[in-house]
């Protein structure tokens, strides 16, 4: 929590949402805290106690009810705020579900998790994927700095009126969570101000109070899921839109997608979250050896954002796709995703890396971008097992 | 990059060490990292945690396997840990000691640097037991960088809930640890 005379502070990912959300200043949070979320309403109930901020933090008995209170919150007409992982997350898909079908925009912060069994309290991508299809806005941050930015940025994709959808903002768990660094923070009138008020359009409290949670018929069913359907596709241009007023206030621009050394790339990685971070490292040092190598990091992950991951593989001969989550029986999701939507002449491989916080290091990019030089292996690799299993591939 | 290693025991400060001089590199401009490696957290039980250390952005969150430092909060974590594990050859072995002198004994299949501290008699003699603060002041005398100032200044902003006395023994002790680490620097 040191401050310096540069305005830069040595965060954790964990804490620098934690400063995020109490800049936003919500209005309710209810939680139930799980590891590795812990650092972020740790940090806020610190926040709360010393009356830095004045939400009100709602301990409840479960993260199902965490969920729930949130729903209640949000719909009732406050700024509604909540953070969790894993087997958490997990316990909140049900009501998350609820919470995009009433249209309910709670800004929720993700530690990204593995999911039991066994259980692990490491980082991955098992429970963010778990969420995917509940309808709500996802996103991933590669870093403490992207974590808190992106956190800024959610409440204005979340309560946009064409929007109006819960929105996810993953960090992987301990390696951003809990690993400390240089985390420029906003002031608070800046980030208030960037934020607005909270307006929905129609709250259940109020000058004219509306009922919610209603029953519908197969007459009316299909046409209400249809237009949340497409809330969440209209999302991929409210988040553009946030990303540039963002930029052309703060400086700091976190599109879609990061494309880094595309330009003339013929070999590509695409891949989410933390170890982005690791990847840029790699792709310099082979560009330095002239090997004409590129990264694309997906952040915003729900709407899916097809054509801009397919302008960035433009002139690109074969992409690797890592995902740090499997879908048992079939290709793992960002795979499956752009495989679905792609309709270039690169060639896509999929690899699994990074489950339950196996480390990946920078050998391991390395021995990816090597394989794309070489002829298709097909089915899925497994990147960084032990082993055996190192050979295992389906 | 600088990569510097913390061995300790469970409650003996290694992640704050970590994150203190995380915070005092942060004074000189650096780009900075400080993370613990999280296993079943028992008090006493031997961890780890990382610091690194770059002029340019750090990008990278994977693990340090090969670290250019590494510091040992306790005599007798030695026995049963494998400090120099991955330590750079010509990197460097800060260890608290019992006795001085010992340090040669432990590292001698090391052929870097190796400086050995008597971390808890300094931390006592201060008014502490942490030895953490000792090792953070006797890094700063020994490696060159970050300065004593910005050590001392990243420790009491890291240590800001602590009352006042708890604080100033902290400072005199980190400020022990620096002399310490200035002679052997000194020795070469």
């Amino acid at each position: 929590m040191a401050k310096t005379m540069l305005g830069v502070e040595v965060l954790t990912g964990g804490e620098a949402t934690a400063h995020a959300m109490r800049q936003i200043r919500p209005d309710v949070v209810p939680v139930y805290p799980i590891t590795p979320q812990t650092p972020i309403i740790q940090t806020f109930s610190r926040f709360v106690a010393d009356g830095k901020v004045d939400t009100v933090l709602l301990q409840v008995e479960s993260e199902h009810s965490a969920m729930s209170a949130a729903v209640g919150a949000a719909l009732a007409g406050g700024r509604t705020m909540t953070a969790t992982a894993s087997q958490g997350l997990a316990l909140m898909v049900e009501i998350i579900y609820i919470a995009a079908g009433l249209r309910a925009p709670i800004v929720m912060a993700v530690g990204n998790r593995a999911l039991s069994a066994p259980i692990n309290i490491h980082g991955d991508h098992s429970d963010g994927m778990l969420a995917r299809d509940s309808g709500a806005v996802q996103i991933f941050a590669e870093n403490a700095q992207e974590a808190y930015d992106l956190m800024v940025m959610a409440p204005r994709v979340a309560e946009h009126p064409a929007v109006l959808l819960p929105v996810l903002v993953g960090q992987d768990g301990f390696s951003v969570t809990h690993s400390a660094e240089n985390v420029a923070l906003l002031r608070d009138e800046e980030v208030q101000d960037f934020v607005g008020p909270y307006e929905i359009p129609y709250p259940l409290l109020g000058e004219r109070p509306s009922s919610q949670g209603l029953f519908a018929m197969p007459d009316a069913y299909y046409e209400i899921k249809v237009r949340q359907v497409q809330a969440l596709e209209a999302a991929e241009q409210v988040f553009a839109d946030v990303a540039r007023a963002y930029a052309l206030r703060f400086g700091r621009h976190l599109g879609a997608i990061d494309a880094y050394r595309m330009e003339d790339a013929e070999r590509a990685i695409v891949l989410i979250g933390s170890t982005a971070g690791t990847a840029k490292d790699v792709v310099d040092e082979l560009r330095e050896r002239g090997e004409k190598v590129g990264l694309v990091v997906l952040r915003l992950f729900r709407p899916f954002p097809h054509k801009v991951l397919a302008d960035a593989l433009g002139g690109v001969q074969r992409v690797a796709v890592l995902d740090r989550a499997a879908a048992p029986g079939t290709f793992p999701p960002l795979f499956a995703d752009i495989r679905a939507g792609y309709s270039g002449s690169a060639e896509l491989r999929s690899y699994v890396y990074g489950l339950g916080g196996r480390d990946t290091a920078p050998q391991d990019i390395e021995k990816v971008f090597a394989e794309l030089e070489r002829p298709a292996h097909g089915g899925i690799r497994y990147l960084g097992l032990t082993g055996e299993d190192q050979h295992g591939e389906s | 990059m600088i990569e510097v290693r913390w061995h300790g025991r469970g409650g003996q400060g290694a992640k704050t060490a970590s994150h203190v001089l995380a915070v005092a590199y942060l004074k000189e401009d650096k780009s900075v990292q400080a993370f613990p490696e999280y296993g079943p957290e028992r008090s006493g039980a031997p961890m780890l945690a990382y610091t690194r250390v770059d002029d340019r952005p750090i990008r990278r969150h994977c693990a340090v396997t090969q670290p250019d430092i590494v510091v040992v909060l306790d005599p007798s974590l030695t026995r049963e840990v494998p400090v120099t594990s991955g330590l750079r050859q010509d990197g460097m072995l800060l260890l608290n000691v019992a006795e001085p002198g010992e340090a040669e004994e432990v590292a001698k299949s090391y052929q870097g640097q190796v400086l050995g501290v008597t971390a808890d008699q300094l931390a006592k003699e201060a008014g502490t037991r942490f030895p953490n603060v000792v090792l953070l002041g006797a890094y700063a005398g020994w490696v060159g960088t970050p300065s004593l100032e910005h050590m001392e200044e990243a420790l009491v902003e890291v240590m800001g809930h602590l009352p006042a006395k708890a604080k100033d023994a902290s400072v005199r002790a980190m400020a022990a640890g620096y002399a310490a680490g200035e002679r052997g620097r000194a020795d070469g």
